[in-house]
């Protein structure tokens, strides 16, 4: 995997980059509301920004920390094409019903086999952290794929501020839902809400574990999981869990709500494999959104450098 | 039942051959249309392919089931002249289907054999749905005068095929569906009521009452 880990004595990106892109990366680096020009032409209602704005400045400065060798999937398409079954279960209809989120006030709840068990608001759990960008693939389990710059910081970082202790063998994730004012696709049993998902602790504390609180260089616009969601990608997207709520140490499994749609098809672990098909349809190729034919996919979605050791001895077939 | 028989119509011949036939043609197109217009203006979201694969799917299966909602609107309403739109109605669906079939294997097979083949043997819901499109195939072929002239009675055995691709169809879209049951419940639904009137024998008696002939009378 020709996954890019910066230092920070080296070039940045913009002396590499394309002409277009650098424009538009130093445009939105340039003051707190540098994508406000932007955003007249995006598709995000500005008060759901309402008190994530104070970190907007935070997230357009961030530097670049990991990326990848590929184009990256245009803003448009990566706002515009999203699962988030919450708002909708077309690919268009979350960023059309995203203003029916809202993402404040957000508190987080952790809860569980841990030290510091807490309910936390958006301020308190990002205000500790330095925010970086990661450019990730993103490899959904309907066999497309993106490559997507997300702004935020290691799980790992969140998850230790919590001292989980001896007995947290998992920890589980859950996104909103509030059964007195459920959002728009949560009115039909789709799933059963709220959307749940959960990690082994090791998968959880591996670098490449990622919380997201923005992209492009702007905080997340709702239909990407505003204000705070996990980015796993290394599996595929449903286990990357949006706009998280509640997390929640374990020693038992947790249950996750796609395994618990249909066990046979989606699995605890859902490492990206071209060797594991679906029941229904083949996992071997992807479409890589802006392209019209296939490509091969890669075994954990170009990160078996990674995260391999994770699954050693492990019997893949078995834990889909 | 008035109001029924006051509903009943019979244009003349030049009326459906000038008037109606081509007014069909064109509503049936415009589906097509606008998806070409689509590509070219690049109105086709952020998975173009995925886009032309559902709206072309789902304009086949419209088109099905107006195929097959034909008969019982005509015996209903006594507007005998539909009959004459069935065959367009039909190969429209096969059209749309083919575009459906060619979009998938250009497109997500890169028109590899040995992949397209891997999918029709390995995934059901591709096994189903291209066993529907060989029938609609032979359909489509033998919708000609003269096929129908020289199969005679073997040929309405052969056109009532057409449930079974009915049923191929639905089973294709539910299994593809991964948690929004709601599209192909609706279609099931549809196709289901289309249905009870061939499973009872279209009750000739109170459906031509209902369209305003005496049972004495009755007619075909």
């Amino acid at each position: 995997m020709l996954l890019k880990t910066r230092k920070s004595y080296d070039l940045k990106e913009s002396d590499v980059t394309d002409e277009r892109l650098f424009q538009r990366r130093h445009l939105l680096k340039s003051g707190i509301y540098g994508g406000g020009a932007l955003a007249a032409t995006s598709f995000m209602p500005l008060a759901a920004w309402a008190n994530i704005r104070e970190f907007a400045g935070q997230i357009g400065s961030a530097q670049q920390t990991m990326s990848v060798d590929e184009e990256l999937t245009p803003w448009e398409d990566v706002t515009t094409y999203n699962n988030f079954y919450e708002l909708g279960t077309g690919k268009e209809d979350p960023s059309e019903n995203a203003s029916a989120l809202r993402t404040d006030p957000w508190a987080v709840t952790v809860e569980g086999e841990c030290n510091k068990p807490g309910k936390l608001n958006l301020e308190d759990i990002l205000s500790a952290h330095e925010f970086e960008e990661r450019i990730y693939l993103l490899r959904c389990v309907e066999a497309w794929s993106m490559v997507i710059p997300w702004i935020g910081f290691p799980l790992a970082d969140l998850l230790k501020r919590f001292e989980p202790n001896s007995k947290a063998k998992y920890v589980a994730f859950e996104t909103i839902y509030k059964r007195s004012r459920p959002l728009p696709g949560q009115r039909r049993q789709v799933l059963e809400w709220p959307y749940r998902e959960g990690l082994r602790m090791d998968e959880a504390m591996n670098p490449l574990a990622f919380m997201a609180v923005g992209v492009y260089g702007k905080p997340l616009p709702n239909q990407n999981g505003a204000p705070l969601r996990l980015v796993v990608p290394w599996k595929y997207g449903f286990k990357s869990i949006k706009s998280i709520v509640k997390i929640r140490f374990t020693e038992a499994q947790p249950e996750t709500s796609w395994n618990m749609s249909a066990a046979n098809e989606y699995g605890f672990y859902s490492n990206v494999n071209p060797n594991v098909d679906h029941p229904r349809w083949s996992q071997a190729r992807e479409r890589r959104i802006g392209e019209f034919f296939k490509r091969d996919t890669l075994m954990f979605n170009g990160y078996e450098e990674e995260v391999a050791h994770l699954y050693a001895g492990m019997d893949l077939q078995k834990n889909y | 039942m008035r109001a029924v028989s006051a509903l009943r119509w019979n244009p003349r011949p030049q009326t459906i051959r000038w008037r109606i036939k081509p007014s069909a043609h064109i509503l049936s197109l415009i589906p097509f249309v606008y998806l070409v217009y689509s590509i070219f203006t690049d109105n086709l979201g952020a998975n173009p392919v995925e886009a032309l694969t559902e709206e072309t799917g789902i304009w086949a299966l419209r088109f099905l089931l107006l195929t097959l909602a034909i008969t019982p609107v005509r015996k209903l309403l006594g507007w005998t002249w539909l009959t004459q739109l069935r065959r367009m109605i039909g190969l429209y669906a096969f059209f749309y289907a083919l575009l459906h079939f060619l979009v998938y294997i250009v497109f997500d097979q890169g028109l590899s054999l040995a992949y397209t083949y891997e999918d029709i043997v390995e995934r059901p819901f591709i096994t189903v749905g291209f066993a529907a499109l060989c029938i609609l195939l032979a359909l489509a072929l033998t919708s000609t005068n003269g096929w129908r002239r020289r199969l005679r009675a073997g040929w309405n055995r052969l056109h009532r095929f057409v449930y079974l691709v009915g049923v191929l169809v639905l089973l294709h879209f539910i299994w593809l569906t991964r948690a929004d049951y709601l599209e192909p419940a609706i279609y099931t639904s549809i196709f289901i009521i289309l249905m009870i009137p061939r499973a009872i024998g279209y009750g000739k008696k109170s459906l031509s009452l209902l369209a305003g002939q005496s049972t004495s009378s009755l007619k075909e």
